[in-house]
């Protein structure tokens, strides 16, 4: 197609156009995900099943597979939805493709593809109708799973670039920026300040030359829904990105991405490249007279990177490190212009305030955090999947409700919010509705939205040692706080998980913490502490049991616990004898209890994950 | 001009000044050990952090690199203040257990032992303040090192850790760094800086036959001021 448009009239020329040719085909779409999580799946490979059968069949044009982005609902992958009648299948394989084509000629489901409800057993139909889906409020992910994220012409039928007319010919930069403020929108990455008055202060900023920086440098474990974004609606994060440009006053931005997202550096690259072609990016976008290209940056994967000074340092092609924002990067940014750096998330969300108006958004969300917020939600939760959500759902409706509870009916113990520098909430939280003020109170934060649930089997002080290892590597090591302290904590928790705790470890523990939140250079260093705060604050006697009685009450730290074999219980299969890597175990004939010589066990647990009749013990 | 307050001291500052360089001017005091003023200021270190004032709340901010505001009040001394520095000096001290400067700072706070156990404690001589580095590229000009890997592995080293290629054998990172970590010595017609893993001739004198600098570093300079051809035959000394 690649025809240039020079107004908003050929803009809805073209969206016209395309409505109507596809109203004319009106055919069925099976609409298969093609999330990095599906893809694990093998998607692609149902996909390539399809199109086979299709093509044996000899129906091509009769039904259009559409390999969209991330709908969302991992666990169940591969999954696809086929429109019109919003069916939801899950667990799709290549040998069913016959039986779904089947059904979508002649119409009915293949019922065994469906979603079942674990406690009743009962299958669901529509998507919209999954637990997983219902609680939702998919405002900025919905799109994720309609169109091709390769397609500009998708994303134009769903309403496209109709914000980005708008804002260009009905308001002012100024209207904008108001606009912005008035809906409370605040940042998607972690901090949580108001974007309208960071755009403001960017905007005012004295300097010809100003640059929007999109931060797809995402890099806490677990989450992943700025890649998703990125990867199945990556126009939406483009729109958002030019309205800002324009409200700003710049001309230039950076799409900075970690290059171990190569599919949102390649969806980002083609939604660029179409937005160019149609003129929607480059000079005189849609005959508004405002000129903005955009470019893409790949990041080396540094975790510290996705901190705004530090990415804006990488971008110029220095070394990753923060630097101090007594002078804010809105002022004195990338090569010392004034700089707006969003999340991917953030500028999503800005098409749809443009489009539905403040006064809209402003009904969404609690007091002070408004609008939607996309969580990561993993561990051992029994959905795991990205749920978007509104602000102020409570804990538990996310964990429970969505995520369908605790993984093999075990107990809940803890969810970690905000990534490696959150906190870890006990069960006591759970109903804390989810907003960013509401978190910090707890001593966790919202962060870029992951959320890691935690079962019983989970040692507490096991896990902030994890995140301070995580931390320990990721710091950049310019400041003494950040860089020594961190790795004396680290230090500290590993001599409790291998037994070597003392009195007064957890008030020196308390003590390092307070020098790295108020001294180091940049938020790294200062929310570092928060995984060891908050474990101590509402775990505490798990760590005494550590210190004192040399006890891992949850049967993790391998120094502190002793495998034991539960005579009764023990049939003499020999699975354990089999599995143990030392040879500590022996076989004493069938139906008598296997012996396990402590002398020889390394502690890894081998046996115990292979019993299947509870046989094997930890003490 | 901007009039601020320093340890109870009312101060008129010129806008754009740091509270470090401000302080210094004004005969108050402020420990430092990534500070050079020479150089760009880095904020590593962490050691010079003050505790400032501002519309009926506090924050800790490293005074080197904080530019001086309209009504502010700092105090460089306030147990908050203490607080951090003293633990900053046991993470350094847990570091460089045996470094004098290191040591002799740490008591001068009243830090004479960190809470790092014994088994812990290391003895190395670098505080990872880039201060070799810095120099280098921003007063020498020749970045023949740089900063490599993070956390807790950062240092200073020359590309690849191979030989410095550029280095011109100066000598300033030597000089410059606070914690006597580089170790540069002359031996006979050769500098040597172990750290960098070069060895570079040095020119004679053909007065006094002395060796006096880095054959290297005086093309170097010869060639950046286009001086004429001989004329760094002579030493200074001879000159």
């Amino acid at each position: 197609m690649a025809r240039r448009l020079s107004s908003v009239g050929e803009l809805e020329a073209l969206r016209q156009e395309l409505l109507q040719n596809r109203s004319r085909a009106s055919k069925p779409v099976i609409a298969i995900c093609h999330g990095t999580g599906c893809q694990a799946y093998g998607c692609r490979k149902v996909a390539d099943a399809f199109r086979a059968e299709i093509s044996r069949l000899g129906v091509e044009g009769m039904v259009e597979i559409r390999a969209t982005g991330c709908h969302g609902f991992c666990e169940r992958g591969p999954v696809a939805v086929i429109q019109p009648g919003d069916i939801f299948y899950q667990r799709i394989a290549p040998r069913d493709v016959g039986e779904i084509l089947d059904k979508v000629f002649s119409g009915g489901v293949v019922e065994r593809l469906l979603y079942r409800d674990p406690v009743t057993g009962e299958a669901v139909t529509k998507y919209h109708d999954i637990p997983f889906y219902k609680r939702q409020l998919r405002l900025i992910f919905g799109g994720n799973g309609e169109i091709d994220p390769t397609s500009i012409e998708d994303y134009i039928a769903i309403g496209g670039y109709t914000a980005l007319s708008r804002a260009l010919f009905r308001m002012s930069p100024d209207e904008i920026v108001e606009e912005i403020k008035r809906s409370g929108l605040r940042g998607r990455g972690g901090g949580g300040f108001l974007t309208g008055i960071k755009w403001e202060s960017c905007r005012k900023a004295p300097g010809e030359i100003k640059y929007v920086i999109v931060n797809a440098d995402e890099g806490d474990p677990g989450a992943y829904m700025d890649r998703s974004l990125l990867e199945g609606n990556p126009h939406s994060v483009l729109e958002g990105l030019i309205i800002g440009a324009y409200a700003i006053g710049a001309h230039e931005g950076y799409i900075y991405v970690r290059h171990e997202y190569p599919l949102a550096v390649r969806n980002a690259g083609i939604a660029i490249e179409q937005a160019r072609e149609l003129g929607l990016l480059g000079n005189n976008i849609l005959g508004s007279g405002f000129d903005f290209d955009v470019r893409i940056t790949k990041g080396g994967g540094a975790f510290v990177c996705g901190e705004s000074t530090a990415l804006m340092a990488s971008l110029e092609g220095r070394i990753g490190e923060p630097r101090a924002k007594y002078v804010h990067t809105v002022e004195k940014g990338l090569w010392d212009r004034p700089t707006n750096l969003n999340n991917v998330d953030t500028w999503a969300n800005v098409p749809l305030i443009i489009n539905k108006g403040a006064d809209w958004y402003r009904t969404i969300g609690t007091e002070n955090s408004k609008g939607t917020k996309i969580f990561s939600l993993v561990g051992k939760v029994n959905n795991t999947g990205l749920v978007e959500v509104p602000m102020g759902i409570t804990l538990r409706e996310i964990i429970f409700d969505i995520g369908g509870g605790i993984k093999g009916g075990k107990k809940f113990k803890a969810v970690q919010t905000g990534g490696p520098s959150g906190g870890c909430l006990p069960e006591s939280l759970l109903d804390l509705p989810v907003d960013f003020d509401e978190l910090t109170k707890v001593g966790s934060m919202m962060g870029s939205g992951g959320m890691i649930v935690m079962d019983e089997t989970t040692c507490m002080v096991d896990v902030a040692k994890y995140f301070l290892t995580f931390l320990e590597e990721e710091s950049c090591g310019k400041c003494v706080p950040c860089r020594e302290g961190i790795k004396r904590m680290k230090q500290i928790l590993a001599d409790i998980t291998e037994g070597r705790g003392q009195d007064g470890d957890l008030e020196l523990l308390e003590r390092i913490s307070d020098t790295l939140v108020d001294s180091s250079l940049c938020a790294l260093g200062g929310t570092a502490p928060n995984p060891v705060l908050t474990t101590i604050r509402y775990f505490r006697e798990e760590y005494e049991a550590h210190i004192k009685y040399k006890r891992c009450p949850a049967g993790v730290c391998k120094a502190l616990i002793h495998y034991y074999i539960v005579d009764e219980k023990c049939p003499g299969c020999g699975l354990c004898v089999k599995a143990c890597p030392q040879g500590a175990i022996t076989f004493m004939g069938k139906k008598k209890p296997v012996v396990l010589d402590e002398s020889k066990c390394i502690k890894c647990g081998a046996c115990y994950d292979v019993c299947k009749l509870g046989a094997i013990g930890v003490r | 001009m901007v009039k601020l307050t320093i340890d109870g001291r009312q101060i008129t500052a010129e806008r754009g000044q740091t509270i470090l360089q401000v302080a210094t001017n004004n005969g108050i005091e402020i420990p430092t050990l990534c500070h050079h003023e020479a150089v760009e200021p880095y904020g590593a270190c962490r050691l010079c952090i003050v505790e400032v004032f501002r519309n009926g709340r506090s924050r800790i901010v490293a005074s080197c690199l904080y530019p001086v505001e309209e009504g502010i009040e700092v105090k460089t001394n306030s147990p908050r203040v203490l607080n951090n520095r003293k633990m900053l000096l046991e993470l350094l001290l847990a570091k460089c257990s045996r470094n004098p400067v290191v040591r002799d700072l740490a008591a001068e706070m009243g830090v004479s032992s960190s809470f790092v156990r014994q088994e812990y404690l290391e003895d190395l001589d670098c505080i990872v303040c880039g201060l070799c580095v810095r120099v280098c590229e921003q007063i020498v000009g020749v970045s023949a090192i740089s900063m490599v890997s993070r956390g807790v592995n950062k240092h200073p080293a020359p590309p690849f850790h191979e030989p410095a290629v550029d280095c011109i054998g100066c000598g300033s990172c030597y000089y410059v760094c606070p914690t006597g970590a580089i170790k540069m010595e002359d031996k006979g017609d050769t500098r040597i800086i172990h750290n960098w893993k070069v060895e570079l001739k040095l020119k004679k004198c053909s007065l006094c036959g002395n060796y006096w600098a880095p054959e290297k570093q005086l093309e170097y300079i010869a060639k950046k001021w286009n001086l004429p051809e001989g004329f760094f035959d002579v030493c200074p000394n001879c000159r």
